[in-house]
């Protein structure tokens, strides 16, 4: 099966830092894949770099199988939609508006339906209408989410998506994300939370200091020896009646 | 209020300004020389409506549909509401074409100062359509449009500096204050292709501008071609405002205001208010000549005091009436 994404080998420099190094990784259809790692180690570059956003230094990036450089804008917006972690709007647009612009190339009245659906999904019907600078940060980040559902794209990206969400609301977001890739869709997600990563993702990538240090099932992924290196953590992954949950604490230094 | 309804309305409203500008003036006209010099463009009265007063007040109208249209692209385009057609500094450098054109002596020949200004501003929006091309993020044009601004000022002023004669520096100060006096059609038709292109651009614009509200990345995502729309309305706005600067001189705050005034009435998409703003815009700026022509002074206001004295106040109410909004 073509992947989603796939980045091989990729790097990527941003002035004298290396925030991206040889990193190959791709996601499929079906899946959720999580990325994590401790702040500044690559997860919002990682994303960025597979959708062409920013040049790669060395490596290869692919969208459905094509070399980003060879999309036409119109192309990359068919086979991806992104939510970045940048969660201001300019205008006090009201809520269905925002959430269709997640799909400005259909007709204007089939974008507000679609618009108007993925807010319902996200308990939003009754603030449909509601400008986004008059709510809350927690309801602009949960429109916001609107938007990228009402895209239907193959490959959904995330960045941070609970960010700023009430526990339950981070549980919908995730339950929704997963319906998408029940749907087909490949959802790839950054997430801060370990252990609601663990729950919500089929396969997590962890990044260390722009590095890929492991990518495989959460429980594999998230083992003691890699909760110490990426996170600088003593601890590791333990099923619950809920799921599994990351029992860890600072290491000493 | 749905679009075409407030489209309709500020329309009556500029046309009831043009007849109200056709009307009122320095000569008072009867009815029945009103009506003989609309039938009888040849007759005394005639010669007053159809050569003075009809050219000032379509000037008015479009220099001020012109700079309410480049507000709301600029406004949108830097995702700012502080942002005005002047703030790339496509005014400031139209404005010194024009002094470096009446400096030159250059005053006596017909359409010199406004291709001066017009050929500034058009090169100054190359510069800027290019800047923006390479520089996405809206502080950076911002800073550019500081300099480019802060650099055509200074120009100006050493063109003040160096002025043959007072009598050049007053009219260069003169033309520099903005006025619609005494232009004739050949003045608006010499702008109208400009304003023309410009509001083609913008118009093309508009969808990326809409898009732009939620960021620079989610907008390149989106799938639209956002260096070509940004490159239009940066493009656009250069010359609606270029146009507007060389037929009536630097008006400040129609630009700024009338954006402002159409979010109140028709929501803030910064695509859907471009058209409502040109109009405001009109209406704005045609207010300000009626009270230039009608305000009683020896020598008669220039426009861009009137827009100021009144504009001034105008925004700051706009201003107080938006923060209670934002607070609910």
């Amino acid at each position: 099966m073509t992947p989603a994404f796939a980045l091989e080998a990729a790097s990527v420099r941003r002035g004298r830092a290396q925030v991206l190094q040889d990193v190959s990784i791709q996601a499929r259809a079906g899946e959720v894949l999580g990325v994590v790692g401790a702040n500044g180690a690559g997860k919002t570059t990682l994303l960025r770099a597979a959708l062409g956003l920013v040049r790669l230094e060395h490596g290869r990036a692919a969208l459905g199988g094509r070399p980003i450089r060879s999309l036409s804008d119109l192309e990359r917006a068919a086979l991806a939609a992104y939510l970045p972690q940048e969660r201001r709007v300019g205008w006090n647009l009201p809520a269905w508006r925002v959430a269709s612009l997640g799909a400005p190339h259909l007709a204007p009245k089939a974008a507000r339906e679609r618009a108007h659906a993925a807010l319902a999904r996200l308990g939003l019907a009754a603030l449909a209408d509601r400008g986004v600078l008059e709510m809350s940060g927690g309801e602009r980040g949960r429109v916001l989410l609107a938007r990228l559902l009402a895209a239907g794209a193959p490959l959904l990206m995330a960045d941070e998506p609970g960010a700023g969400l009430d526990p339950d609301a981070q549980l919908l977001a995730l339950e929704l994300l997963r319906a998408e890739a029940d749907r087909g869709a490949a959802v790839v997600l950054t997430l801060h939370d370990l252990s609601l990563a663990a729950r919500a993702c089929d396969r997590l990538a962890v990044l260390s200091a722009g590095r890929l240090i492991a990518d495989a099932a959460p429980r594999e992924a998230l083992t003691p020896a890699v909760l110490a290196q990426a996170f600088a953590l003593e601890g590791q992954l333990e099923q619950t009646s809920v799921g599994p949950v990351v029992a860890a604490r600072r290491r000493t230094p | 209020m749905n679009d075409l309804r407030l489209n309709g309305l500020l329309l009556l409203g500029v046309l009831a300004l043009i007849a109200a500008g056709l009307w009122l003036g320095e000569v008072p006209l009867s009815w029945a020389q009103f009506v003989q010099g609309f039938g009888h463009p040849g007759s005394a009265p005639g010669e007053v409506l159809w050569r003075i007063r009809c050219p000032r007040s379509v000037a008015a109208a479009v220099v001020g549909a012109a700079l309410g249209l480049a507000g709301a692209v600029m406004q949108g385009l830097l995702r700012n509401p502080l942002a005005d057609p002047g703030v790339l500094g496509v005014s400031g450098g139209a404005g010194l074409g024009a002094a470096v054109a009446i400096a030159a002596g250059l005053g006596a020949q017909s359409g010199a100062i406004e291709g001066a200004a017009l050929v500034a501003a058009v090169l100054m929006g190359l510069a800027l359509t290019a800047l923006a091309a390479r520089f996405r993020e809206p502080e950076t044009l911002i800073l550019f449009g500081v300099a480019i601004s802060s650099f055509s000022g200074a120009l100006t002023s050493l063109v003040f500096n160096l002025a043959p004669s007072p009598v050049t520096l007053a009219e260069v100060f003169s033309w520099l204050l903005g006025s619609v006096a005494n232009r004739d059609w050949g003045d608006i038709g010499r702008e109208l292709i400009p304003m023309g292109l410009g509001v083609g651009l913008c118009a093309y614009s508009a969808r990326g501008l809409v898009m732009l509200s939620l960021g620079e990345e989610s907008a390149v995502m989106s799938g639209l071609p956002m260096a070509r729309l940004r490159g239009a309305a940066v493009a656009g706005a250069s010359l609606l405002t270029g146009a507007a600067v060389a037929l009536a001189g630097i008006v400040g705050f129609v630009g700024l205001a009338a954006p402002h005034l159409v979010r109140t009435r028709a929501g803030a998409d910064p695509g859907r208010i471009l058209l409502p703003s040109a109009l405001t815009g009109a209406l704005l700026l045609m207010g300000a000549d009626l009270a230039a022509r009608l305000i009683p002074t020896d020598l008669e206001l220039k426009l861009g005091v009137v827009t100021a004295l009144l504009g001034a106040p105008l925004f700051a109410l706009i201003a107080w009436r938006a923060a209670r909004s934002w607070r609910g």
